[in-house]
């Protein structure tokens, strides 16, 4: 057959759907309905299943046989409605109020270790204040040499920069201390985030007032209805602290503080202190209630343990997980995330035996400092039960521990800090279950 | 990076001495002579409040001369923080007996009349150890200083209109709080000589030093341990606590 008239031949196979509506079309527009989900779960062999019913090869699907909405149509891009399940959700027995309260993100949906604006994870003490930027200040007073009020024009004037990192609250897993709970990635690990941000280091802003002698803490402080405020070492200010405007690209969403925050890298999310509007410097931390009452940890003596603000090493598989479970036995590869509030991530390992034996995973670039990094490794399943898990080591040497282990040392009433390795059982028909092992 | 994420890896001495001397300085000496450091305190914050904190012209050596130099008005208006020596308390005071009258009509809503928490709105007054399982975290119990409770009520609180609240009515709920927690007398009137010499049961309860890293877990990457001894101990399946993942927002009903 000469070339053209294959071509021709497949031409009219591909139209074949339109120029006989009716059965064919309803089948089409039913695939349609089920969306995305479906056709990307579909195995090739269910795919194969499916030609000739629907816009599969041969055929030529009706998107492509037809022009689709123009420019700003949407001047405001937002996901396509397939991924519409693809948002943040929360666990409505947690807390009291939809104000004082916090979701989670989904991060079996995460693709890369950039957390989507929309998406990333909302911890609130007194709701999402509607802030008007031409009406926010930032006020620096105290132990300064020159007290300062800035407008958010004033703030954008300053040199700026733009660093990648991660947000978590201390209070992510922490449902998970006395045993497991939720079967969920969502829920045990989506109270983290990680983004770029950009704005202006304190160092900056700091060096502009000048610090006076004996100075050594800081008091951020919202804008929110909470007046959220943490005292802060002034050293950690001055290490590597930003006060940003700028959110993967864009304005900081409301949801993270917007107009301006703190990112206070590597530390517990809520010293990020969001809608920031005030700094002040002073010789001695102000025990706040965030800092008492709250995000302390009580240990089994009844002693708490108060500003334990570094997140420590942590990790966690991503795929599989309860929500994207196995199908069937065959090659897979394993996904996660791993951070440390110290640094690098220096490796990670996965075990599919429940910790008896591990396998060094590969690290996906880029692998930044108190970011979200990546990790990748191939697994051979079988279709026996299996269970996985990941242990993030970091630049330091760290190495991310059991919660048995945990356990044993902080008992159950801590709260925070969980940074335990998560146990995923994989059962034989794939199914994915959240437990913790002895 | 910092030597705080590193103080117990790589400088541990300096840093850690340093720490403790800012954490330590203003406390024991509070302890030693409350009422003086109470005395300092309030002048402290008269004056923080009062005292011009225009410099001098020739004093402004800003390298942007970005923003403005913020006026002693403006300041004391969002300076509202509290220190536990006392210092940004405002004149005024409020005693158990009005407390519990604010408190009826601003608080008990939420917080139940006894300060017992409604639902999951969380309780204030316990004086149950810290111990064992689930133990209460209240104000009588937990909180470690005084001064902190009358700084949270100001800015926070009540929860649908946060700061809205007298200094008066402050220092009386205060008061009424502290009273339910049989931390004072039904004499008790707070003010901002008071309220800094008020000892919590719990003052001594935290410790400022982070212990971490307390783990001690290791790279090792075969036959880590025997495999018989790996056994679920918990699992997630079955337990009806996990929102679906999936769909619509779950509204599930509060456990």
């Amino acid at each position: 057959m000469a070339e053209g008239s294959r071509a021709e031949t497949q031409r009219e196979q591909a139209r074949l759907p339109v120029q006989a509506p009716g059965r064919r079309t309803l089948v089409k527009t039913g695939l349609a309905m089920l969306g995305g989900a479906l056709l990307g779960a579909s195995s090739g062999r269910a795919a194969r299943a499916g030609e000739g019913a629907g816009p599969f090869p041969p055929a030529d699907p009706d998107w492509s046989q037809s022009v689709g909405p123009g420019v700003v149509d949407r001047p405001y891009g937002h996901p396509s409605h397939f991924v519409k399940d693809v948002i943040r959700r929360n666990v409505p027995w947690l807390t009291a109020t939809q104000e004082s309260s916090v979701s989670f993100s989904p991060l079996q949906n995460q693709e890369g270790i950039i957390t989507a604006n929309g998406l990333f994870f909302e911890r609130y003490h007194a709701g999402r204040p509607t802030v008007d930027p031409a009406e926010h200040r930032l006020l620096i007073h105290g132990m300064v040499d020159r007290p300062l009020l800035l407008t958010m024009d004033d703030i954008r004037r300053f040199p700026s920069v733009s660093r990648i990192h991660f947000i978590e609250c201390p209070a992510n897993g922490g449902m998970e201390w006395r045993a497991a709970q939720l079967n969920s990635l969502q829920f045990t690990h989506g109270m983290l985030g990680c983004a770029e941000w950009t704005g202006v280091p304190l160092s900056t802003l700091l060096a502009e007032t000048g610090i006076k002698k004996g100075a050594s803490w800081v008091l951020a402080e919202g804008a929110d209805g909470a007046h959220m405020d943490r005292s802060l070492p002034l050293e950690k200010c001055l290490d590597d602290c930003l006060v940003v405007y700028g959110q993967n690209g864009e304005a900081l969403r409301p949801e993270q503080g917007f107009p301006l925050r703190l990112i206070v890298p590597g530390w517990q999310g809520n010293v990020n202190i969001k809608w920031l509007r005030r700094l002040e410097l002073g010789d001695q931390p102000w025990f706040t209630r965030e800092e008492t009452a709250q995000y302390t940890e009580l240990m089994p003596d009844g002693k708490a343990r108060a500003f334990t603000w570094l997140i420590y090493a942590k990790s966690v598989i991503t795929f599989p997980c309860p929500e994207r479970p196995a199908r069937g036995p065959g090659l897979y590869e394993i996904r996660g995330f791993a951070w440390s509030g110290k640094g690098r991530i220096a490796h990670v390992d996965v075990s599919f035996d429940g910790g008896v034996n591990w396998t060094r995973a590969r690290l996906q670039e880029p692998v930044l400092p108190k970011a979200l990094t990546r990790f990748t490794a191939e697994w051979r399943w079988d279709g026996k039960p299996a269970l996985l898990q990941s242990r993030a080591v970091d630049e330091t040497g760290f190495v991310q521990p059991t919660i048995a282990e945990l356990r044993k040392l902080r008992g159950v009433n801590g709260i925070y800090n969980n940074n335990s390795i998560q146990t995923w059982q994989v059962k034989p028909d794939g199914s994915v279950f959240d437990v913790e092992l002895g | 990076m910092s030597s705080w994420d590193n103080r117990n890896k790589r400088l541990p001495a300096v840093t850690m001495a340093a720490a403790l001397i800012v954490m330590g300085a203003a406390l024991p000496s509070r302890a030693a002579s409350p009422a003086d450091d109470a005395a300092n305190a309030a002048e402290a914050a008269a004056l923080a409040k009062t005292a011009p904190v225009m410099p001098a012209e020739s004093d402004r050596v800003n390298h942007y001369g970005y923003g403005t130099v913020p006026t002693a008005a403006q300041i004391a208006g969002w300076a509202i923080d509290i220190r536990p020596d006392g210092r940004g308390l405002p004149d005024g005071s409020g005693t158990v007996e009005h407390g519990a009258d604010v408190y009826a009509q601003q608080c008990a809503g939420c917080h139940g009349t006894f300060g017992e928490g409604e639902g999951r709105y969380p309780k204030l007054a316990s004086d149950s150890k810290l111990t064992g399982d689930q133990p209460t975290k209240a104000v009588g119990n937990y909180w470690p200083y005084a001064t902190t409770l009358w700084d949270y009520i100001n800015r926070a609180m009540p929860f649908p209109a946060p700061h809205s609240l007298s200094a008066n009515d402050v220092y009386a709920i205060t008061a009424y709080i502290l009273n339910l927690n049989n931390v004072v007398p039904d004499s008790f009137v707070a003010d901002r000589n008071s309220l800094p010499k008020v000892v919590m049961p719990n003052r001594h309860g935290f410790s400022l030093r982070d212990p971490r890293p307390d783990t001690a877990a290791t790279e090792c990457m075969t036959h880590c341990l025997p495999a018989a001894d790996v056994k679920i101990t918990s699992t997630a399946e079955g337990k009806d606590l996990t929102p679906r993942t999936s769909g619509p927002l779950d509204a599930m009903a509060p456990k």
